[in-house]
């Protein structure tokens, strides 16, 4: 038996409340990505059959270890978000839903750091 | 989220059984089929990455594993993503400013971007093969 109003319970349910928050993080991601991406292409086709002395010193560069660790950042985050929204659409089953939107959350911020953890450690290493 | 009742057996727009077909919607598609390759992508990057950290061994390797033609493939497939979901992104970013929803418009850029991806995907992979050793 419900004792609350329909609109009370809509209330009481609420939105995300992140709509916002979420859209503009994906757009601003998306808009850094652009250039990021463009670099990071043009990089990897510079370093396609380079030895490994090459491309240690390549990510070891200052400019390059920075763009990258921004790169990891945004691609990360974006990657997330639109993950979110696919198993928002697709995953019906509200415990699996959560559980892969934990997954996801976790495993973007894992691999996220083990990437950056990389980019430092070449960076620092010679 | 509305109650169990409400949600149950409702009709999902599009309604993909009588949709008819065209470009815009499977442009649509396509655009989160290649985020979702892209994403899975990233693991090819942290590997690599950490291939590097590591030193020359697992370096080899991974180079051995991206240079066989299953790696080829895959990289195939991600460079065309990356360059349709980049190019398909900015249109995006311009519905977001509020341009091209006219419908000649939004046909007109949904080619632009295959034509767009296409093109990037064949001039990266030549300029990968042509000049192999342009300074980093």
């Amino acid at each position: 038996m419900k004792f609350r109003t329909p609109l009370s319970h809509a209330r009481g349910l609420g939105s995300a409340k992140e709509g916002t928050g979420h859209w503009w993080a994906q757009r601003l991601t998306a808009i850094a990505l652009v250039p990021l991406m463009l670099w990071f292409a043009w990089s990897i086709i510079g370093l396609t059959s380079a030895d490994y002395a090459t491309v240690h010193a390549w990510i070891a560069q200052p400019t390059n270890a920075g763009v990258l660790l921004i790169l990891i950042y945004a691609a990360f985050y974006h990657s997330m978000l639109g993950l979110q929204v696919i198993i928002e659409d697709y995953v019906h089953v509200r415990w699996m839903e959560l559980m892969l939107m934990i997954l996801v959350r976790f495993a973007s911020i894992i691999l996220g750091v083990a990437a950056a953890l990389a980019v430092v450690l070449i960076a620092t290493e010679s | 989220m509305s109650s169990p009742e409400a949600s149950h057996e409702r009709p999902l727009s599009p309604h993909l059984q009588i949709y008819r077909w065209q470009i815009t919607n499977t442009l649509s598609i396509v655009h989160r089929l290649t985020g979702f390759a892209l994403s899975a992508g990233t693991l090819l990057l942290v590997y690599w990455l950490i291939a590097v950290a590591t030193g020359p061994g697992r370096f080899a390797y991974a180079q051995a594993l991206i240079t066989s033609w299953p790696g080829q493939l895959l990289m195939l497939g991600w460079t065309f993503s990356l360059f349709y979901h980049l190019g398909n992104g900015i249109r995006h970013l311009s519905w977001d400013a509020g341009w091209g929803f006219e419908l000649k418009t939004l046909r007109a850029t949904g080619w632009l971007v295959v034509l767009f991806s296409l093109i990037m995907t064949g001039v990266c992979w030549w300029l990968a093969g042509a000049i192999p050793g342009i300074a980093p």
